[in-house]
């Protein structure tokens, strides 16, 4: 704070908080093209070896609404998402009131001081920093068409100096990103240095919460989760896709249609070994998906909520015909258009009953980009195994922000897994062909593609047929086949992604079981608990239908928190419907404001519920809990 | 009740093409349809057509939605893989197929209330693509499976069987095809198989999205004497403006057309349409007169038909898209990814 005296001191009562342990949060407007500037704060940071993540709070708007984005440093490498604000850049005018409101005790305040901070914006535990990065883009830039373009980097050189970024690696940043374009590289490093500058020249620099080097970052990647599935299907060889635009799903389609610009080019011809179809609407976008599917392709469509509840009928075609495609969703807020631009969990009902009728799906959740990746990789896999369609649940958190992963791998012996296709030589040996005889026995039946052989000829239908894959409206004929198609579902169980748990050295009787992109929060929130003397064991279910590791988890925990992101418990729900765990065993730590999880909601979920029902009595007798807890 | 296998009997006089097939190869399952129900009409012309082209029947992929028309692919070409996809959706489900095959054949097989109601979209854009496929649309202006219903191309004033009278605009198919750049349009008569035939053809070898729309009269709910899509109406009001001959690569143009009236149109394989005015106003090249002149005469009660329009030059999805010229479905695995290699180089750009 400003002293009398006109001398700063950063007032930071809190201590050893400081060093690698950080929340910035910048605002701006949408449309400002901040992208390259926050671009370049997070990836130096990344470049000094700390652990970073990147979150775009963005509007459903093109210009002018609100938008903010939050970088996250922690050397420890806890990187969900913290509200806990530690260094706000306030470049929104219309947001300055909250965004002053939202900085944590002892956090800084940085603002264009320019033009003066509002008189009405008052806070005694803050600090102020002012920096007047209007002035300096004026000076630096008398273009104003190139000012506009570098105003927003000034805040990185201003936020460097502060927080002791090397700008050493944001030049080198820089160069990699511009390449041949120096006068690019030349103007966005004069704009960093000036702010560095005048930063260093009028404030003391760093501030007590900074960046120190460290080596933590080595082997891994920073990545969004749509990127990584795109990557998945360019690996798993998908060679068809249909897509219909919808947020925050499109760019899976954008990653994928890169990719194949570089990587699906015949040499020589320069065609596509592939076909990306723009369908009028999610109905065909997913039958596109179907109709490939059926015809011997690996295909996909992306969408989010709304697309897959227009996505059902066509899913539930694909299970009662047994025709392989993946569906990825990338969730958002519901219901009906809800927030297209915030996160959820809920769709996670939807997806594993998706369609009228009896229907049950294979539904596989990635907490993250590195699991987007082997998981789509997984799901067509699993699809043409199966012979069934296959959902990919990730998040709008997991699908747009960006992730520190490990480096992603590659077995080169990798084979996509066709499942049981017949092929011309085997036709040809046989005397007839029938559609849906179980004749190994577990349920999944051979399958033929159009144009092999003549004795593959049969006649999908999602109506009745028997195991000749005739119509029928016998009884007996129906019962028989969609019997098979649950027994050959619920086969998929042991061959799904299986649960990861983390078991506590001494016996926890809790549990706590999560779901997708709650991972890294519940990690963060279940390792404060047990520093506080509150271990929990914890399962992270990766899949649907449940495996046996899930029933056994549930069995032997007297009680088992489940930690998701919608407000109906949908995952609690699906448990309860689909393991013998009764009701009474699973309660609920919910988050669906829209915002991904943190760890302090965790925390204070799983303490609450504790809590409840005098459970933490019981919990006191058996863990021995650090007294703090004790009546609360 | 299931479908009902036809006895394979060849009559030892019934000739055979040169996969040695002879027309019964082409037969699907018996039809369950109404007796004297025009989709038979089409059914059978469609064995005509598959048959005298000598298409391997396997090669071909047979794609339906919902409804009386949707379920005639069953009852053709046995030996063909079919799918009977959801109501209103087989376009894009014959797309998917199409993306993954583009070596097959191609028959779609909808209706008034498939194609013109909830898959009125569906229908627009296969055509927009120009997907390669044949696309027929059996007419008959009501909903048969459900008993009854007007469909959207009930024309107005055209009366249920118990009279009620349909009070909106009917949506004419052609138009709409032209609407959206079809590039191979036509018009015909479930009744007129000398017709039907050589189009059915042109269609199967057109390199692009052949739609042909098919009057095709329901007996059970729209042969009344106060409906517009009824067996006598249709006769009386259909009026073939452009006569169509399918000439195979190989064979000789027999026929003598006075000049100025013939316009000889080389197909894909090298197969051949002749196209001959019947009517001075209609030419045959020019979609925007032909809009006009099919506008007019719909207006004054006529049906025309024929092959009212045919682009061989616009290229189909797969030439829109450059997508390889092998299927995509044959494209080895080893081709379609960079390997560990690549996958290191491509996230040297993520640090």
């Amino acid at each position: 704070m400003a002293q009398e005296d006109g001398s700063i001191h950063w007032s930071n009562k809190s201590g050893e908080k400081g060093i690698n342990d950080l929340v910035i949060r910048i605002a701006t407007p949408n449309g400002s093209g901040s992208a390259s500037a926050n671009t370049l704060l997070y990836k130096s940071i990344f470049r000094m070896g700390i652990p970073v993540s990147a979150k775009n709070i963005f509007p459903s708007n093109i210009q002018g609404l609100p938008t903010w984005f939050e970088v996250r440093a922690n050397g420890d490498g806890h990187t969900a998402r913290s509200p806990q604000v530690d260094v706000l850049a306030a470049m929104n005018p219309r947001t300055m009131k909250d965004d002053f409101a939202a900085v944590n005790p002892d956090g800084y305040f940085l603002y264009d001081s320019t033009r003066p901070l509002p008189q009405d914006l008052i806070r005694e535990d803050i600090n102020v920093v002012p920096v007047p990065l209007t002035d300096i883009s004026v000076e630096a830039f008398p273009d104003p068409k190139v000012r506009i373009l570098m105003k927003n980097i000034t805040y990185v050189g201003a936020l460097a100096a502060l927080l002791n970024i090397d700008l050493e690696v944001i030049r080198v940043l820089l160069v990699e990103t511009y390449g041949k374009k120096q006068h690019l590289i030349d103007a966005n490093l004069h704009a960093v240095n000036l702010a560095h500058q005048w930063v260093r020249d009028n404030t003391p620099c760093p501030l007590p919460i900074h960046l120190e080097p460290i080596d933590a970052t080595e082997e891994h990647i920073l990545i969004d989760g749509n990127t990584a599935a795109a990557l998945g299907c360019l690996y798993a060889g998908a060679t068809v896709a249909g897509w219909y635009p919808i947020t925050p799903a499109t760019s899976i389609i954008d990653a994928f249609h890169h990719l194949c610009d570089q990587y699906r080019k015949e040499p020589g011809t320069e065609k596509n070994r592939v076909c990306i179809v723009q369908a009028e609407d999610e109905m065909a976008a997913v039958g596109i998906a179907l109709g490939a599917g059926w015809n011997g392709a690996r295909a996909f469509t992306p969408t989010s909520g709304p697309g897959l509840s227009l996505m059902a009928e066509f899913i539930g075609f694909g299970y009662h015909a047994e025709i392989p495609f993946v569906v990825f969703d990338v969730q958002r807020a519901g219901p009906s258009t809800g927030m297209p631009t915030r996160t959820q969990q809920a769709d996670i009902m939807t997806a594993a009953y998706a369609s009228h009728g009896d229907t049950k799906h294979i539904v596989l959740f990635p907490s993250d980009p590195e699991e987007c990746f082997y998981f789509s990789v997984a799901a067509f896999d699993l699809a043409e195994r199966f012979q069934t369609p296959v959902l990919v649940l990730s998040d709008l958190d997991i699908g747009v922000n960006q992730w520190m992963c490990p480096t992603l791998e590659w077995d080169d012996s990798y084979r996509p897994d066709r499942g049981k296709v017949l092929g011309r030589e085997e036709l040809e040996q046989m005397k007839a062909f029938y559609r849906y005889v179980d004749t190994d026995g577990d349920g999944i039946c051979y399958r033929t593609v159009p144009g092999v052989h003549p004795k593959g000829a049969f006649f999908t239908r999602g109506t009745s047929h028997n195991q000749y894959g005739q119509y029928s409206e016998r009884g007996e004929d129906y019962v028989e086949n969609i019997d098979r198609i649950r027994r050959k579902v619920y086969r998929a169980r042991t061959h799904v992604p299986p649960p990861i748990t983390r078991t506590q050295d001494r016996t926890s009787t809790f549990g706590v079981l999560s779901v997708g992109g709650c991972d890294l929060a519940v990690r963060e929130g279940l390792e404060r608990l047990a520093e506080e003397g509150f271990p929990l064991d914890y399962m992270r279910i990766r899949a649907f239908p449940f495996g046996p590791e899930v029933e056994k988890f549930i069995a032997t925990h007297s009680h088992v928190i489940v930690v998701e992101q919608n407000r109906d418990a949908q995952l609690r729900s699906l448990l309860i419907l689909e393991t013998q765990a009764g009701k009474d065993k699973l309660s609920s730590v919910l988050n669906y404001g829209g915002m991904p999880l943190d760890a302090e909601s965790v925390v204070d979920g799983i303490r609450e519920r504790l809590s409840q029902r005098g459970m933490y009595e019981l919990y006191t007798e058996t863990q021995n809990p650090s007294p703090q807890i004790i009546g609360k | 009740m299931s479908s009902t296998p036809k006895p394979k009997i060849r009559h030892p006089k019934s000739s055979e093409n040169s996969l040695r097939l002879s027309l019964r190869d082409y037969e699907g399952a018996m039809s369950t349809l109404c007796a004297g129900c025009g989709h038979d009409s089409v059914t059978a012309a469609i064995i005509r057509a598959a048959f005298e082209l000598e298409i391997p029947p396997h090669r071909v992929a047979k794609m339906s939605g919902i409804g009386c028309s949707s379920k005639t692919p069953t009852y053709f070409l046995g030996a063909a893989h079919g799918i009977n996809a959801i109501h209103g959706r087989m376009p894009s489900v014959a797309t998917g197929a199409n993306a993954a095959n583009r070596d097959l054949y191609y028959i779609g097989v909808s209706g008034d209330g498939d194609s013109l109601s909830i898959g009125l979209g569906q229908f627009a854009h296969v055509i927009r693509r120009n997907l390669n496929m044949l696309y027929i649309l059996d007419n008959n202006g009501v909903y048969g499976l459900t008993k009854g219903q007007f469909s959207a191309s009930a024309d107005p004033g055209s009366k249920l069987k118990k009279g009620e009278e349909n009070p909106f605009e009917a949506i004419d198919p052609v138009l709409v095809a032209f609407a959206v750049g079809a590039t191979f349009v036509a018009r015909s008569f479930s009744g007129d198989k000398d017709q039907l035939v050589p189009l059915l053809k042109a269609g199967l070898q057109h390199q692009g999205l052949a739609f042909i729309d098919v009057i095709s009269p329901c007996v059970t709910f729209n042969d009344h004497e106060t409906s517009t899509k009824s067996y006598l109406r249709t006769r009386e009001n259909v009026h073939e403006i452009v006569h169509t001959d399918y000439i195979t690569p190989a064979g000789e143009i027999v026929a003598n057309y006075e000049p100025g009236t013939a316009r000889t149109v080389t197909l894909h394989d090298g197969s051949r349409v002749v196209l001959r005015k019947i009517d001075e106003d209609y030419d045959p090249g020019d979609p925007i007169r032909a809009q006009t002149v099919i506008r007019e005469r719909r207006r004054d009660g006529e049906i025309l038909t024929g092959l009212l329009y045919i682009n061989e030059d616009a290229p189909d999805m797969h030439g829109l898209m450059k997508t390889v010229d092998d299927p995509l479905v044959d494209v080895p695995y080893e081709k379609l990814h960079p390997g560990s290699g690549g996958l290191k180089k491509i996230q040297r750009a993520l640090r």
